[in-house]
């Protein structure tokens, strides 16, 4: 881990928000399926008054479909634009996985960030509790994207991606969308920190394993 | 020659199986006749974890030794373990409307956990479906089939602390490791669990010896 393996996984990072910024075509798919989906979701149901977890659960629902529509793009797009070469040629797998995942954290976190009062506004939430609500949040993107930025690499190099993406995705995900709607629910309903720990413990040893995992099997993804 | 009677010997002890099964006194007085289903239940759920263990050995192996028959092994072992994962499913599901009411119920850690290995290896080999080149096919969804174990933990560990089980935790052995049946059933359940898991590596080494000789085939063509 000398200081050039940092500077490395960070151009890798700031050429994937460089060429994004040109078209902005993830963030706008990713944030416009978000949207679409909280419009639907709020106008078919909010006349009704939801239980805190229902309203925990759909906000997880949003995020895990709107993240599937764009998470695989950073390994797709290199397939597609020939680059894959060029990137093995410039840097160790792990610089490029630890790059491609600061990419997606960040991606989800500005997603978050403009969905959730959007959220909060439209589906008329109250939360008691705002610093554990964001701490599950964040926890949570960062379990998500650690467990899908691998499985982005696998999909990239499939013939029929979209489709396969989610379904590669959902088993795995299926522990960090559980303990999510746990630790949200507990932060809507008020419980506070006592009534979350848990899924927080939960969300934490998730991302480690995911990551570790990753960062141990990425070599083969990305140069099978 | 040998390979003949021991298929024979396989055949004698899964009927031998089958017939007592049902001549016998049911396994469980409450229950009653339905908990017959105990004798095939168990050995294919059994055989599930066998199967997909297999597989992760075989994916392991297969990283490092990059040899096809490696990948073969793993890829055939998934498909006989999904077969065994799918008729647990069933009979698991068909029990369970016959004792709780239900056929499905997502409170069940163990139902929950058998439903996201089905999904995971589903996953698994509609992967390998869609990656053309037989070397990436290999290593992909190897890797796949190695990144997807470490959730397996936390729903055989974690969520059965979360949720409360229905499943009776000592219809096997009990908490100071006994065996909890008696009479015919034990031997019964123990000469199934042995057929159905010889059964098993039997249709494991079937597929690969077919393997090998379209393998040979195809290189004399």
């Amino acid at each position: 881990m000398s200081s050039g393996w940092t500077t490395k996984a960070l151009a890798v990072l700031a050429k994937d928000i460089r060429t994004e910024l040109r078209t902005r075509y993830s963030l706008n798919a990713l944030f416009m399926f978000a949207f679409t989906t909280l419009v639907v979701v709020s106008f078919s149901l909010g006349q009704l008054s939801l239980g805190v977890q229902v309203l925990s659960a759909l906000y997880w629902i949003i995020i895990f479909f709107a993240s599937m529509s764009a998470l695989s793009g950073v390994f797709v797009k290199e397939e597609d634009a020939k680059t894959a070469q060029t990137l093995r040629l410039f840097a160790r797998p792990s610089v490029i996985y630890a790059g491609k995942l600061i990419y997606n954290i960040l991606l989800l976190t500005i997603l978050c960030a403009l969905l959730t009062p959007l959220y909060v506004a439209f589906m008329n939430v109250t939360v008691p509790d705002w610093p554990l609500f964001l701490v599950v949040i964040l926890l949570g993107i960062i379990g998500l994207s650690g467990a899908t930025t691998i499985i982005g690499a696998i999909v990239a190099k499939a013939n029929v991606r979209g489709a396969l993406f989610a379904v590669l995705s959902f088993p795995v995900l299926l522990p960090l969308l559980v303990a999510a709607i746990g630790g949200t629910d507990a932060a809507l309903v008020g419980t506070g920190w006592a009534g979350a720990e848990n899924h927080i413990k939960l969300l934490v040893a998730y991302a480690v394993i995911m990551i570790t995992a990753s960062a141990v099997l990425f070599d083969f993804v990305w140069n099978g | 020659m040998v390979r003949k009677y021991l298929q024979i010997g396989l055949f004698v002890l899964i009927a031998g199986v089958i017939y007592f099964s049902f001549t016998t006194p049911a396994p469980q007085q409450i229950i009653g006749e339905a908990s017959r289903i105990f004798y095939y239940h168990i050995p294919m759920a059994w055989l599930t974890v066998v199967a997909y263990a297999i597989n992760l050995i075989y994916a392991i192996r297969f990283l490092k030794t990059r040899s096809e028959l490696d990948d073969f092994r793993s890829h055939w072992s998934a498909e006989l373990g999904t077969m065994f994962c799918v008729l647990a499913t069933i009979s698991g599901s068909l029990f369970a409307k016959v004792t709780w009411g239900v056929y499905w119920t997502w409170s069940e850690p163990r139902m929950l956990s058998i439903f996201i290995l089905l999904l995971i290896y589903g996953a698994y080999l509609s992967l390998r479906a869609a990656i053309p080149t037989p070397e990436r096919k290999g290593i992909i969804s190897a890797t796949y089939s190695i990144f997807a174990f470490p959730t397996v933990p936390f729903f055989i560990f974690i969520m059965p602390r979360m949720m409360q089980s229905l499943h009776p935790a000592d219809s096997v052995v009990d908490k100071n490791l006994h065996f909890t049946m008696g009479g015919t059933v034990l031997p019964i359940f123990l000469v199934s669990l042995f057929s159905f898991t010889v059964l098993y590596f039997w249709l494991l080494g079937l597929g690969i010896r077919l393997h090998k000789v379209q393998l040979a085939r195809f290189e004399e063509a």
